[in-house]
């Protein structure tokens, strides 16, 4: 078609949002009243927050809660995938194995758990190798074998375990049956195909809800106390609030850090999804970065 | 060359709960030999060319390849079932062709025919690389080696699947209804590709609604009706002039 035979462009009047208008002025509001309020009310005590933001013992405590968010993550995600694969055996052992440990440890709160292992050493003061009824070879003190940490992160990570299992479950049962046939009918063995075929396929299906039990796990760390261990991130906060009489400010200043780590893991979540969406998109959406850079080049957004 | 036949199937039966779906399978293909299996849709076609490779596992009857036993090996008279281990190394020399292709998705062309030399038969990277080169060329692929299965179109991901079976070297080719998902107009590639396959002597067996592949490429032909071998024989004999009451049915729906 030529450019004189192309009927004009439609010039029409658009249809007008007046309630956009009116909710943005509310909203606008609402928000400069907030922001008035945080800044001019002394009770926030910035100056506090920040005096305390990157003392030793709160980096300490960010140190503890990051430690033991990425070890009982890693606990959890070890365990749920052994969980998941025992749970779709064809083995009834190991699937009525799992689920008497998916029961347990779903339907008991993880503050109960936590207490529970805390206090193991009420339970057994010596942990000792073996024959069961027969003779001991090692016996060790519980206090020493299962320091306040290791309590937290077997508390924490065999926890996850439990909830990472039916995470993984659903990514396995998420691939198309075909995939296995045809890795199978290419000699592959029951765990050459699980590893290589099925469960990189899992994986897109298994991220995003790991990611948010990553996240809730960096929170849930503030559960420990239930040990106690109490060198985590929120306890270190609280103490220091009850010590200056300055509550508040403090658990804003620990709400920062949260804010802080959990911001830094969804960005993390987006990386590796990306890895993972290979082949089930024709086309992966391009990163923040790549957005942006194209944005300047076009010299406008 | 040995003078057993390359698939044997003695009153082969096999069973889901109560539904008989193969009620004794009496078959045997030569090598280099090219059976089409027809009839209609819930007749057994499909399960018995999975039993061949043990993807399902036969009731009562005997099914060998070569004429070893698929499955079970026979010592002092008695079968025995063999390990996952065994099976798989059995597979090997069978390649299968999906309905639905089956490519793995999130891997290219190239590393999906890559993956059985590579991950299965323990061969070097490289030589399979060129080897999986090689093969795409052979189904007329070979400008698509990065392209992932979901770039491809349906006709060019079956020949992918095609390449990526012969990658392991097979004695014998299964096709379980290869163009079945296909848009009519990308029928013809992939059976290009199977002609060319057939004409290197490849042991094929076929189970198609093709009857034009059937009557040009096949050298058998087997109806098969409610889990039974209804009619056999030479496909442009049974095709133009078909014995039974059932396969005249048949034919009249589909020719």
């Amino acid at each position: 078609m030529t450019e004189s035979e192309r009927p004009a462009a439609i010039q029409a009047v658009p249809v007008r949002h007046p309630w956009r208008w009116v909710g943005a002025a509310g909203i606008g509001v609402l928000f400069a009243m907030l922001v008035h309020s945080v800044l001019t009310n002394p009770n926030w005590n910035w100056s506090l927050v920040f005096e305390w933001i990157f003392s030793p013992p709160i980096l300490k405590g960010v140190g503890v809660t990051i430690a033991l968010t990425i070890l009982a993550m890693i606990l959890g995600v070890v365990g749920g995938v052994m969980l998941a694969i025992m749970r779709l055996s064809p083995n009834p052992i190991f699937t009525g194995a799992a689920w008497v440990y998916l029961w347990v440890f779903r339907g008991t709160p993880i503050y109960v758990q936590l207490f529970l292992w805390g206090n193991f050493i009420a339970l057994y003061n010596e942990l000792a190798l073996g024959i069961p009824f027969g003779p001991e070879w090692f016996t060790f003190s519980t206090r020493t074998l299962i320091p306040a940490f290791v309590a937290a992160l077997l508390g924490l990570g065999l926890n996850e375990a439990a909830y990472l299992a039916e995470i993984v479950r659903a990514g396995l049962l998420s691939v198309d049956e075909g995939q296995t046939e045809a890795a199978t009918a290419i000699g592959m063995s029951r765990r050459q195909s699980f590893r290589r075929i099925v469960f990189p396929q899992a994986m897109r299906v298994i991220i995003p809800p790991t990611g948010n039990e990553t996240i809730s796990m960096l929170k849930t760390t503030s559960l420990v106390i239930a040990i106690p261990l109490t060198t985590e991130l929120f306890f270190q906060a609280e103490a220091i609030g009850n010590r200056t009489f300055q509550v508040f400010p403090m658990a804003i200043m620990a709400s920062i850090w949260y804010l802080a780590m959990t911001s830094v893991l969804m960005v993390g979540q987006f990386y590796i999804e990306r890895h993972y969406a290979k082949g089930s998109t024709r086309n992966l959406p391009p990163t923040p970065i790549q957005r942006l850079r194209a944005a300047v080049s076009r010299g406008r957004p | 060359m040995t003078s057993e036949p390359m698939v044997k199937a003695e009153r082969v039966c096999k069973s889901y709960g109560k539904i008989d779906v193969l009620k004794g399978i009496d078959l045997e293909v030569t090598a280099s030999e090219v059976l089409c299996i027809v009839g209609p849709s819930g007749g057994g076609k499909s399960t018995f060319l999975r039993c061949i490779n043990h993807l399902e596992k036969i009731d009562a009857g005997r099914l060998s390849v070569e004429g070893r036993l698929v499955g079970y090996y026979e010592r002092g008279g008695k079968l025995h079932e063999m390990k996952d281990k065994e099976v798989a190394a059995q597979r090997r020399d069978i390649g299968m062709v999906f309905q639905r292709f089956n490519l793995f998705p999130h891997m290219t062309a190239l590393q999906n025919i890559m993956e059985g030399p590579v991950c299965v038969q323990k061969k070097n990277k490289a030589e399979a690389r060129e080897r999986a080169h090689t093969l795409l060329a052979r189904v007329g692929l070979s400008d698509k080696p990065d392209a992932y299965p979901a770039q491809l179109s349906g006709g060019q991901q079956q020949r992918v699947a095609i390449a990526r079976a012969l990658a392991m070297d097979p004695k014998l080719m299964l096709f379980d209804e290869p163009t079945s998902a296909l848009d009519p107009e990308l029928v013809g590639e992939v059976l290009d590709v199977m002609k060319d396959l057939a004409q290197t002597g490849m042991t094929m067996l076929v189970v198609t609604h093709e009857m034009g592949f059937a009557r040009e490429v096949g050298d058998q032909i087997v109806l098969m009706a409610d889990g039974v071998i209804v009619e056999s024989g030479d496909p442009r004999e049974v095709l133009a002039n078909p014995q039974h009451q059932r396969t005249k049915d048949f034919l009249s729906k589909v020719l």
